[in-house]
């Protein structure tokens, strides 16, 4: 015959045994669904660059090979001086921001040179998506930053020197404080 | 004596419509104040077979409302909240708000990649994903951009205009905390991005602990498969946070120590306050609400008894109240809210209200279950400038005109 004191005893044992139980149900496929992606495809997918640089491929350009695929690729829709037209403005509005018409664009506004590269190549040119090749990138994002007064003509972009870019806006974002409003209104 | 003049098919059904209702309210706002006369004949005709899949009435004409551009494949349509009834949006009307068109995807060749920081990298066929524990739940998806004009002059001449990127569907899917348990996240991840298969590969960053709260990987909307432009075979709805987030064409999901910092979350859908600063990951769409009957571009036809009737929503919760002024903010009444009222989703309110012929101003406001109250346009612009462009949830008045029609104030 058990005593309270040992019952109470197995008791917890079989609490610990329970807890440990979840813990490792939590941590092991309880489903068994779906497969490891091969290397292959988890390189093809794989095109998320990080403000750190990480994601970013080799290759390398500067504003000089830059202007050229901008030409033929980008001024149809972003205006021969990046000045905008069927698409936004890609340069200009420095300074605007705290005034009553802010022009946003990658000069002005955007704090990571990094994500210049990430969206034009997940996203332009707009009709033809992926035709850049990653030379063609980091040229004609080189030539965005030049154009803005960013970079030099000649400063060579590639994974290393495009995280190191410091945009002019970097330090122009603060985390949401909502709510900001809306404390009973009767009052 | 029998009309002579031929009625077009929609005078025929608004006619239809007046004389099946009596004299009911749908027949105030919109029928002519002459004497209504049945014009049509017993039935004598055979109807039309049954279909495999149905088509509304073609006397309906509620549409989406779009702008015409140079690039239409980048661009939204507005939902016409101003035709609803009860709280959920027709899948066909849902608006649409896309980057770069609308994909068309065969649904045995897509894939769900999970990878980053996970201890266990996968990939999944649509089918694999239905067969885990399902959930159906309704919430409202809003773009963050809804209201945008609100912050300026050029306010939305009717609902759908200012407040029509807003839309409200039961979600059928699985929770991403279970396919986030499958791969096994690995503690250093803080950050979830998502990306669509869309031919810009729209992706965005979500916090870890909302995707392990209530976030769906949905293949269903209002019954049956999401609609092509909603993202199908699958997307993400993160309830209450802004729909830019919430990816359609779901492909593709990567665990992350820090956020992507995409187009999407910096140079769009952040918050520009007076001093030049902007709030970022501004993601939850706070308690508001907008008076669908009667709004701008409708009329009020007589005196006399009307019902006001309209939306509230809050991406915090539940809509706890929602009061109602008739004399343009003087004083307010309680509405009736429709049961059952879910959590993050579209609630209906409903005011019997009599009109004396008098100009006036009428307005709604809602308090969510936070106590939070939706915040005048002063209010806002105090607190955050004019070119905040995003995240607009102010009260919204309609002028009512002696005449009867109603106005944007």
């Amino acid at each position: 015959m058990s005593s309270p004191r040992s019952l109470q005893f197995i008791g917890h044992l079989v609490l610990a045994a329970a807890c440990l139980c979840a813990a490792t149900l939590a941590q092991s496929p309880k489903y068994k669904v779906g497969r490891a992606p091969t290397a292959e495809e988890e390189k093809a997918w794989s095109i998320t660059v990080l403000p750190d640089g990480s994601g970013l491929p080799a290759g390398k350009g500067s504003a000089v090979e830059g202007k050229d695929v901008y030409d033929r690729r980008c001024a149809e829709c972003h205006g021969n001086e990046l000045q905008g037209g069927d698409s936004s403005a890609l340069m200009g509005g420095q300074g605007t921001l705290a005034t009553p018409k802010p022009l946003k664009t990658v000069g002005s506004y955007w704090p990571h040179a990094t994500t210049i590269w990430d969206y034009t190549n997940r996203a332009m040119p707009f009709d033809t998506p992926g035709v850049l090749t990653n030379d063609q990138l980091y040229a004609v994002v080189a030539f965005i930053l030049f154009k803005n007064g960013i970079i030099k003509e000649t400063e060579e972009m590639n994974r290393e020197t495009l995280p190191e870019v410091k945009m002019p806006n970097a330090g122009g974002f603060v985390k949401d404080g909502r709510p900001d409003v809306g404390g009973d209104a009767r009052n | 004596m029998r009309q002579k003049r031929t009625e077009s098919p929609s005078e025929t059904a608004s006619r239809r419509k007046f004389l099946s209702l009596g004299a009911a309210v749908g027949g105030a706002l919109t029928a002519c104040a002459e004497p209504q006369e049945v014009v049509e004949e017993a039935p004598k005709r055979l109807g039309r077979a049954p279909d495999k899949y149905g088509e509304r009435s073609p006397f309906e004409r509620s549409s989406r409302l779009g702008r015409a551009s140079k690039n239409p494949e980048t661009g939204s349509t507005r939902s016409p909240l101003q035709d609803f009834h009860g709280i959920i949006t027709p899948s066909s009307l849902h608006f649409e708000r896309h980057h770069a068109g609308v994909p068309e995807i065969d649904p045995a060749k897509h894939r769900l990649m999970i990878h980053g920081m996970v201890k266990r990298p996968l990939v999944l066929t649509v089918d694999e994903i239905k067969t885990l524990p399902s959930v159906s739940r309704v919430h409202f998806i809003e773009c963050s951009g809804n209201s945008r004009g609100e912050w300026t002059d050029r306010k939305g001449p009717t609902a759908q205009h200012s407040h029509g990127l807003a839309s409200c569907s039961e979600w059928t899917g699985v929770l991403l905390s279970i396919l986030l348990d499958e791969a096994g996240v690995n503690p250093e991840a803080h950050w979830l991005i998502a990306e669509g298969a869309d031919a810009c590969k729209m992706h965005r960053s979500l916090p870890l602990d909302k995707c392990r709260d209530d976030v769906i990987v949905a293949y269903g909307q209002n019954g049956e498969a999401i609609r092509p432009e909603q993202g199908y075979p699958l997307r993400l709805v993160v309830p209450g946070f802004e729909g830019n987030i919430n990816v359609k064409w779901l492909r593709r999901l990567m665990l992350s120590g820090q956020p992507a910092m995409g187009r999407e979350e910096t140079s769009k859908y952040t918050d520009l306050l007076a001093d030049g600063k902007a709030r970022q990951f501004s993601f939850t769409m706070e308690a508001k609400s907008v008076i669908t009957r009667p709004s701008g571009g409708q009329k009020l036809a007589r005196e006399g008894f009307h019902e006001i009737a309209g939306l509230a929503w809050s991406g915090r919760g539940v809509i706890e109240r929602v009061e109602v002024s008739t004399d343009d903010g003087n004083t307010w009444q309680d509405a009736e809210l429709q049961e059952p009222r879910h959590r993050i989703a579209f609630t209906r309110f409903r005011l019997p209200w009599t009109w004396d012929g008098a100009e006036t101003v009428i307005l709604s406001r809602a308090t969510d279950d936070t106590g939070y109250v939706q915040p005048t346009e002063q209010a806002l612009i105090a607190a955050r400038g004019h070119n905040s462009d995003y995240h607009n949830n102010c009260i919204k008045a309609w002028k009512i005109g002696a005449d009867g029609n109603v106005t944007h104030v």
